[in-house]
């Protein structure tokens, strides 16, 4: 009864280990060791490039801290009929000018004519959040198309979009924008937004087609041509997934920036126009009470948190999407 | 050297005939300079008629183009459509107030954004590292308005709770001060601190990543290898070639920010050239819009140029033929 039977317990056994390596490779199937392997309840799993990213980036305390700030701050915009306890426009004219109290949830004190304050920067967040992300995203996907074809294959394309560089860099950044606000005519969320993507799109175009310069002259480029692929393939399915590192991060900045640039044309006059609440109309407006501290204090605060979390996820994003850093324990 | 000055500045001619053109085109769409006047009853739709045909109002758009360039050249930018004056005095005194302004400002903030960024670099992660590193990111994260207006709203307090006027919180100067005057210095110093507070961060956080970049180079290990001093490998050869990309990052940055510190102008009332341009935008004076675009691009292609060539000059590995 003492002698074991090793092929009853070929888990312990050394050289079922061997296979089980030699799997994760993907080159053998699964030797019949492995099953038992399973099941003992151990789990082998092979980690794609994907799992080392979400690990590292899992373990990066500042990106984390972001990821989690920004769900509260843009959780909070997004549930905003829930979350705020009365509507952004709802006037309480016993309470003018209010400071700050937890009687009758004025967390953030009353506005001028008794608008509950809170609930007006919770709004305000949900109207920034949508710029923010809407140019992200749009820009994101323009610059994509066109820095792939200039940068792929270069011609009129390519020559359009440096000679749009070209102009960006010679003309003060926000007097342009403030000019096509005053052109296109502002008021909402949405044309701000779409005001913001005219502008936004050539930077990501430009890190796009810096790129696609770059990697188009890769080996794995060449043998996929050599064997027979279009053009669009290469360009989607070989380089694409090369880059969406730099994209990624460049989209996750962005809704940083435009939140930002939202907030200052708002603030000049020529974005988002009240009774809509944004953050920087909401900053804007506190210019008539400037001995109501709070007026100021909270969406400006609000601001600075929502541009710092995404400052920070965008750098842990750029750590965890980095496959150099493959190699560093995670 | 001279004559890629020469090829540059005639590439950008072109450029601005381009980009001004597009202004011009959208500024024109953007709306009616006369419309004020038109809802005016003391003007009589002759005298209207009249100024649109001075004013070229009534061609084409291009057509307008070519009158707005020949003004530019024969009448100095020519002349407000909501004022009726000369354009030219207004832009040389409120970019006058700028330069004042960013001058002091830029001068404060590279002064001190280089000190930090040294010593940041050589204590890395210390205490004082990780304290100014958190107050940059803080810097880039503030709207720019909000932290003036911070500044506002505590000035404002101090005067009417104690009746101590210690700067300021909008207007450039009271009558009969001059521009170096005490009451001029309190009235500019918010602005001022606004302004280096953000190029500070800038500057810091850079002259701390050139610094760590050439601290690991082989010409500073040899320096330490002859048995220079700590101190004179830090400022002779550690300082000085880290020094190079701040003196890029500064020239292209005082050019952006002559071309208007739009919002913090705006924001202090500040007679600056970007108040003036934010002011006439939101009257639709087309050629007082168009002499400040025309004149800021102008300021940025030259201080982009000399930002490559002074690079140029200090790092000679770089050169330009």
């Amino acid at each position: 009864m003492t002698e074991i039977d090793p092929a009853a317990h070929p888990v312990r056994a050394p050289e079922s280990v061997a296979p089980t390596a030699q799997a994760l490779d993907g080159i053998v199937p699964a030797p019949v060791g492995l099953d038992s392997v399973i099941a003992e309840g151990l789990e082998i799993k092979a980690r794609s490039q994907w799992d080392y990213a979400r690990r590292r980036f899992l373990r990066h305390r500042l990106a984390m801290l972001g990821l989690v700030g920004l769900v509260i701050i843009f959780g909070a915009g997004i549930f905003a009929n829930f979350v705020a306890p009365y509507s952004y426009s709802a006037i309480d004219l016993t309470n003018l000018l209010h400071p700050p109290t937890t009687v009758g949830h004025h967390y953030f004190g009353t506005d001028s004519i008794g608008r509950d304050y809170f609930s007006r920067v919770i709004w305000g967040i949900r109207t920034s959040e949508e710029v923010g992300v809407f140019v992200a995203a749009v820009s994101s996907v323009i610059g994509l198309f066109v820095g792939a074809i200039a940068g792929y294959y270069g011609g009129w394309v390519d020559n359009i979009l440096m000679r749009i560089t070209d102009l960006v860099l010679t003309l003060p950044a926000l007097a342009v924008l403030l000019t096509a606000a005053a052109l296109l005519g502002s008021g909402n969320q949405w044309r701000v937004s779409i005001i913001l993507t005219l502008f936004f799109w050539t930077n990501i175009a430009r890190v796009v087609r810096g790129l696609f310069l770059s990697l188009r002259e890769k080996e794995y480029v060449e043998a996929a041509k050599a064997a027979g692929a279009r053009d669009g393939r290469i360009m989607f399915r070989h380089i694409l997934p090369n880059m969406l590192g730099p994209i990624i991060v460049n989209g996750t900045l962005s809704v940083a920036l435009a939140i930002l640039t939202e907030a200052a044309l708002s603030f000049l006059g020529f974005g988002i126009k009240p009774p809509t609440p944004s953050l920087g109309v909401l900053v804007s407006e506190a210019q008539t009470n400037p001995q109501q501290w709070w007026l100021t204090v909270f969406p400006g605060l609000t601001i600075v948190a929502i541009v710092l979390f995404v400052n920070f996820m965008g750098d842990g994003l750029r750590d965890a999407l980095d496959p150099t850093q493959r190699r560093v324990r995670a | 050297m001279l004559t890629y000055i020469a090829r540059r500045v005639l590439y950008s001619i072109p450029v601005l005939i381009v980009s001004t053109f597009l202004s011009f085109l959208f500024v024109s769409l953007a709306g009616n300079p006369t419309a004020a006047l038109r809802a005016n009853p003391r003007f009589s739709i002759n005298t209207l008629h009249n100024i649109e045909k001075q004013n070229h109002l009534d061609k084409s758009i291009p057509q307008r183009y070519l009158y707005w360039l020949q003004d530019v050249f024969t009448h100095k930018l020519g002349h407000s459509l909501t004022t009726f004056q000369p354009i030219w005095p207004d832009i040389t005194r409120t970019l006058g107030h700028t330069a004042q302004v960013i001058i002091i400002a830029e001068g404060l903030a590279i002064l001190l954004g280089i000190t930090v960024g040294i010593f940041s670099a050589i204590r890395q992660y210390s205490l004082f590292d990780y304290t100014f590193t958190s107050l940059s990111f803080l810097g880039y994260a503030m709207p720019v308005f909000w932290f003036a207006l911070l500044l506002q709203i505590l000035f404002v307090d101090i005067y009417l709770k104690w009746n101590v006027r210690i700067f300021y919180t909008s207007g450039l100067n009271n009558p009969h001060h001059g521009t170096w005057s005490l009451d001029r210095l309190q009235h500019i110093a918010l602005p001022v601190m606004t302004l280096c507070v953000i190029s500070f961060a800038l500057y810091s956080r850079y002259m701390r990543a050139a610094m760590l970049d050439v601290i690991n180079s082989d010409y500073v290990r040899t320096a330490r290898a002859k048995g220079l001093s700590e101190w004179r490998v830090i400022m002779g050869h550690v300082v000085r070639n880290a020094m190079i990309p701040i003196v890029t990052v500064a020239a292209l940055n005082i050019g952006a920010l002559l071309g208007g510190a739009i919002i913090t102008e705006t924001v202090f009332t500040l007679d600056g050239i970007g108040y003036y341009f934010v002011q006439k935008l939101q009257t639709d004076d087309l050629y007082a819009v168009m002499a400040y675009l025309l004149v800021t691009s102008v300021i940025i292609i030259v201080f982009n140029l000399i930002a490559d060539v002074v690079y140029g000059y200090l790092d000679p590995r770089i050169r330009y033929d």
